[in-house]
């Protein structure tokens, strides 16, 4: 047993059941502990109650259209990689009531909300899903105006995360350079594996705040040789991603490619659904609408989550600017590979797979990039 | 709050996403469907000082919140004017609002136009229909300051006479012996006593230095494309020709995902720009 507090930095070796106390002292700590959990039959992101809610021997199969969860490794607590829901429903809830108008006497009073901030313990980030936290740190917490809301929220978050050892078929975090190592930003990172046949995890200290919380964990020094397994389990990750998406040149290639004829093709195809925006960890777009009770005198401002592919989104007195479906897909991939890169100085991509598990007709972002490439070198002139 | 089921923010939305109260002390119309408000802060509070081109996200409460230019005089920021035309569900509750309403002001937001590195230049303004507006700013700050310019150009189009707006100012610009003010219709009666046609065709008897001019154009998308082109033909390089651009705005400060136009955001790169910095955008369809 280690009794002294943990440097920044380094590994410790904990038992499989003593998951259940670390999820205890985060509770202990004021936090409201979120994670992965099986509702409905389907794949959820919400507060835990115990270790005993996360998807144990269970994992996740996914393709083009298709998420379903079916029986894995016995015991495995981390076995499902993401499901439809990302964390940014915690630090960017899909709908928010920012303030609200009062009609008194006197005219407009504006009430403001001033409870404290929830503290979210998120336990199960898997490395793509973090570093799209640190996307959406960029976009609504390190700009010129910050979103309060969204900052008090992340400053409040401790993040659990965990690598990735058994990467999806729509995965492609290594394309991305986000994963499958989930690299800085948490506070603590597990790798989940079995060590002489006992189920372990070799715990990872990102932050002070992580060293503490281990601290106050039964925990062991970790060997060499538990270090490299886990080594060697994300490298063998790395190298059997589902999916791959070349992303040289990306951001010239769609600036140039605003014609490129594979947009018809992939247009034909799209729904203009909304779905891919609403599942992507890093779609920040949101509206704010005012919401009258009956009389009139007491008005709601309520922020809510917004996706390009509405006419809604582009609309200016008279009609809207992206009119064709066309428009709007091209609008969405290219910001978010694209545009994003002039704009937050990172892609807008981690490479999670979502939007390719929840398009209800499959179109995968990383065929039809290799697509959209293929059409350019068809259609363009040779040097 | 009382949204129900709704999440409610932790903590004060701060300064960026929170109205000031202001109230109407003036309403003036000036077609039938566009009116110029008049407004002061409700608690007599600070005014709010602006630059020539910039905006504020007004709220009529209950129906929403929209992106209006400032069109008032930047040396006189003791009362704050927005001209707005009714034409959407919110523009239509502000334009309804009447002297003692209220509405909710945030801002000045975006970038203004270059009044300062025009200095010692000629200055050309084209616009057309409700573009005076956030043009006249601008007008004012040169007027207030002519010795620091060059020849003074303004050139306006509107579809009928019944379209102008700022009417009798216009009539007194046009009066000034160091300002010329061409004036154009698509379409008027025969009593009109002034040019009928698109505004481009007014550019080529603008008197500039094209090698000393900086052009300020606002308008719709149409007519400052073609505006553009009119400039360049007169040698004008496009760092020099600044546009004022419209989009879909909620938040006024970059973090809505709205305003997009490639990878700027139209409420904080702009929505005053070179037109160099957007050409590559502006001119492809459905961007």
């Amino acid at each position: 047993m280690v009794s002294e507090q943990p440097e920044v930095g380094s590994r410790a070796v904990v038992a499989a059941e003593d998951l259940q106390r670390l999820l205890d002292i985060l509770k202990d700590r004021g936090y409201t502990v979120v994670g992965p959990a099986v509702r409905d039959g389907d794949l959820v992101l919400e507060e835990l109650d115990g270790a005993g809610d996360l998807p144990r021997g269970l994992k996740d199969e996914a393709a083009p259209g298709a998420y379903r969860l079916t029986p894995g490794e016995e015991g495995r607590f981390f076995g499902i990689r993401v499901g439809q829901e990302s964390w940014k429903k915690f630090f960017l809830p899909p709908t928010l009531d920012i303030m609200e108008a009062r009609r008194e006497a006197g005219g407009w009073r504006l009430v403001l909300p001033g409870q404290a901030p929830p503290r979210f313990a998120c336990v199960g980030v898997r490395a793509c899903d973090l570093a799209a936290i640190g996307v959406q740190d960029r976009t609504l917490r390190h700009g010129l105006h910050p979103d309060a809301d969204y900052a008090a929220r992340r400053e409040g978050a401790f993040l659990v995360a965990v690598h990735c050892t058994d990467p999806g078929r729509t995965c492609f975090c290594a394309s991305m350079g986000t994963g499958p190592q989930a690299v800085g930003g948490f506070d603590l990172a597990l790798t989940e594996l079995r060590q002489g046949g006992r189920q372990v995890f070799l715990v990872e200290v990102g932050s002070a705040a992580g060293a503490e919380v281990l601290a106050a964990l039964p925990h062991q020094a970790a060997d060499g040789s538990v270090v490299e397994e886990a080594a060697a389990l994300i490298a063998r990750a790395a190298a059997d991603m589902g999916r791959t998406l070349e992303t040289s040149g990306l951001k010239d290639f769609f600036y140039a490619n605003y014609q490129n004829p594979h947009w018809e093709q992939v247009a034909g195809r799209c729904l203009s659904c909304g779905n891919c925006a609403l599942v992507c960890p890093t779609c920040f777009c949101h509206s704010f609408e005012d919401v009258p009770d009956l009389s009139g005198d007491a008005v709601v401002r309520r922020r809510r989550q917004d996706v390009c592919f509405t006419l809604d989104h582009s609309y200016l007195h008279g009609g809207s600017i992206r009119v064709s479906p066309l428009s709007r897909y091209r609008q969405w991939l290219t910001h978010k590979l694209a545009a994003w890169q002039d704009q937050f100085g990172c892609s807008g991509c981690v490479g999670c797979g979502r939007c390719i598990a929840w398009c209800p007709v499959g179109i995968d972002l990383t065929r039809e990039v290799a697509a959209l490439r293929e059409s350019d070198a068809e259609t363009s002139p040779n040097p | 709050m009382t949204g129900q089921g709704h999440a409610s923010a932790v903590v004060p939305v701060g300064e960026p996403m929170l109205p000031r109260i202001f109230r109407v002390v003036k309403r003036v119309r000036e077609t039938a469907d566009t009116f110029t408000f008049n407004l002061v802060p409700a608690d007599g509070g600070q005014e709010l000082a602006f630059q020539p081109g910039q905006f504020n996200m007004l709220t009529a409460f209950g129906a929403g919140e929209v992106p209006i230019s400032i069109s008032g005089d930047p040396a006189r920021p003791e009362t704050l004017v927005h001209t707005i035309r009714a034409v959407g569900s919110v523009t239509k509750v502000l334009c309804r609002a009447a002297k003692g309403d209220q509405i909710g002001v945030r801002g000045p937001y975006g970038t203004p136009w270059p009044v300062e590195q025009a200095k010692e230049q000629d200055v050309v303004i084209i616009t057309g229909g409700l573009g005076l507006a956030p043009l006249r700013p601008a007008i004012y700050h040169v007027l207030g300051h002519r010795a620091d310019y060059g020849n003074f150009e303004l050139i306006y189009g509107a579809r009928t006479p019944a379209d102008i707006i700022f009417w009798r100012e216009l009539e007194r610009w046009r009066g000034r012996f160091d300002t010329r003010v061409h004036l154009t219709v698509d379409s008027a009666a025969s009593d009109w006593r002034t040019n009928v046609g698109v505004v481009t065709h007014l550019i080529p008897r603008a008197r500039f230095d094209p090698e000393n001019t900086t052009a300020l154009v606002c308008g719709p998308g149409v007519m400052m494309r073609f505006t553009v082109q009119e400039l360049r033909n007169r040698g004008l390089p496009l760092e020099r020709i600044f546009v004022s651009l419209e989009r879909n705005m909620k938040c006024g400060l970059g973090l809505c995902g709205h305003c997009q136009l490639g990878p700027v955001f139209v409420c904080k790169d702009g929505p005053v720009f070179p037109y160099s910095r957007v050409r590559d955008w502006f001119e492809k369809r459905e961007i």
